[in-house]
């Protein structure tokens, strides 16, 4: 990678250039045809019919809508030729695709001289393209199919690509596709943004929620195959930028892509050069990436000046209040132990409690911070919870109570689902050599 | 498109029983959440059908096996949950149909949304 940068960055670049193109068509069809997997067979035609042409007669002037066109009288093609098999297409849409099948305009390949329903097609990008969001991240759909969709629809990887990131057998993840496509299809979920603001609030909390979860698949585990979870990472961020960029007035939008940016900034020095994991406490923070913090902080300032707070916001603003210290000691540990009780608020879990309790154990002393995490402990409820053990033995070793600590330490590496963590945390806390 | 919005109770046979007769005897029966959810939904141009069913303990079942028809008495499956009733709707797309199943008055009640299908051979015969 080191030998070509340049070309390297540059093939990454025009691979990305290809995927939104294909993404671009893929929703514009998809919202006219009402089914993901017309819209997907139409779109690899018009691909396809592009490679044949573009290199004989050269690049056209808007390719997007010369693909979008040619797409769209694939479509067409399909269905004239497959007649009653298209019967799941809403009736209106096939009316309108049989009306322009008559008009004008020449075979795919040519040149298109779009007519006023393929020019409407070509204005509507930015409404597709959210409207494709939407249905993808429909609360009628498993959570892991609306992962699955969009990040085949939305952010253009393939099936092997995906299977590969998620780790599941590939024909699995393509199974999982084909249903989600059908239930899309059979049971009228549209390619819209919702009109009413309580269904736009509802759908735009599952949407974010899908991004994050596509963050921390790749954030929250990076063992093993750490390059393909890097890859995760960097897609939940290209789809944050999306929705934001589509989105711009969305406060908690925002504020889900700031707080992806702040964490990814540190993803250098999460991780030794043997691979363990490395606490924040002990990161190189000249390793940490400057502009992404920069960005980061941009984007929740603007979050902010929305003055519609969430918790994506507050948890970004904390981040944020990590990459601006110069040390773990010298962060501003009692903000951040207020924003959590912000958070708490907005959002009661006991995991936060967990994360306020280490703030206030920072800010206050260990023993206001052992008193936080006390009821979280009798509770029970995350008994099989790793840093709620971790923060306990992280409390009791600052409190100078080490025998304790370490029984804390043992259940914390016990309970920890990643093999590096819990080597880790074996060899630092309970086995030291 | 049309959806089905099943409606589904844990409430046992005894329990149903005394609810619908109390229904029946009520003092005024122009008033009542379900009167108003059935009002709405023909207001606003959407039912198309609605039954009340009997609780599935009296349901029969009729199996056909091997060109024989077995006649049990008890529903196809014994579940905690029992199919009591359904609405049938014609509205443009999924959310509006959530909304409605989001509108039913029962608490407890579990309400399963099921597209139909359309353009199939046998549906030609209920429009002849």
């Amino acid at each position: 990678m080191a030998a070509d940068p340049d070309g390297v960055a540059g093939a990454a670049r025009l691979e990305r250039a290809f995927r939104e193109e294909w993404a671009a068509v893929v929703a514009t069809l998809a919202r006219r045809l009402g089914d993901l997997q017309a819209a997907e067979d139409a779109a690899a035609e018009a691909f396809a019919a592009a490679s044949a042409s573009w290199a004989r007669d050269g690049v056209p002037p808007n390719p997007g809508g010369w693909l979008t066109v040619t797409a769209w009288r694939k479509a067409v093609d399909a269905h004239r030729a497959g007649g009653a098999r298209s019967t799941s297409v809403d009736p209106q849409v096939l009316g309108e695709v049989a009306a322009l099948g008559n008009g004008p305009g020449g075979a795919a390949g040519t040149v298109p001289a779009p007519d006023t329903a393929e020019a409407d097609m070509t204005e509507t990008l930015g409404d597709d393209r959210l409207g494709l969001i939407f249905a993808c991240c429909h609360p009628a759909l498993a959570v892991e199919s609306r992962v699955a969709l969009t990040l085949r629809f939305v952010a253009g990887l393939t099936t092997r690509e995906i299977a590969t990131a998620l780790i599941v057998p590939e024909t699995t993840l393509a199974q999982r596709l084909v249903r989600a496509k059908r239930k899309i299809r059979e049971t009228g979920i549209r390619f819209t943004v919702p009109t009413s603001p309580a269904h736009l609030a509802e759908r735009l909390r599952s949407v974010r929620t899908v991004v994050y979860l596509v963050f921390n698949e790749g954030f929250a585990s990076s063992s093993g195959a750490a390059l393909t979870r890097d890859d995760l990472c960097d897609e939940a961020i290209w789809l944050g930028r999306l929705l934001h960029r589509l989105m711009p007035g969305d406060a908690e939008t925002a504020g889900l892509l700031a707080l992806m940016l702040l964490h990814s900034s540190r993803r250098a020095a999460r991780l030794a050069a043997d691979g363990r994991p490395v606490p924040l406490a002990e990161q190189d923070r000249s390793a940490w990436n400057d502009a992404l913090i920069a960005e980061g902080t941009a984007v929740l300032d603007e979050a902010l000046a929305l003055r519609s707070p969430g918790s994506y916001q507050m948890q970004a603003a904390i981040a944020a209040l990590h990459a601006a210290a110069g040390s773990f000691e010298a962060t501003d540990w009692p903000q951040i132990a207020l924003l959590y009780g912000t958070l708490a608020r907005l959002d009661p879990s006991p995991v936060i409690e967990v994360n306020r309790a280490v703030a206030v154990g920072m800010a206050d002393g260990p023993l206001a911070g052992l008193a936080v995490l006390t009821p979280v402990l009798a509770s029970g409820a995350l008994s099989d919870y790793g840093p709620l053990h971790a923060a306990h033995g992280f409390l009791l070793d600052k409190a100078g109570d080490s025998e304790r600590a370490r029984g804390a330490w043992a259940r914390a590496a016990e309970a920890a689902g990643n093999e590096a963590v819990r080597d880790e945390l074996l060899r630092r806390h309970v086995d030291p050599l | 498109m049309k959806y089905a919005l099943l409606i589904y109770s844990p409430t046992t046979a005894d329990d149903y029983s005394a609810t619908h007769e109390a229904a029946r005897n009520a003092g005024d029966p122009t008033r009542g959440p379900w009167v108003d959810y059935t009002r709405a939904a023909r207001d606003a141009g959407v039912l198309v059908a609605a039954e009340q069913l009997t609780h599935s303990e009296t349901a029969t079942s009729v199996r056909l096996r091997d060109g024989d028809h077995l006649v049990t008495d008890g529903p196809f499956m014994e579940t905690k949950e029992h199919l009591l009733g359904f609405y049938l709707v014609d509205v443009d797309d999924l959310d509006t149909a959530l909304d409605w199943a989001r509108r039913m008055p029962g608490e407890g009640l579990t309400i399963e949304v099921r597209a139909a299908l359309t353009g199939l051979p046998w549906q030609r015969i209920l429009t002849e």
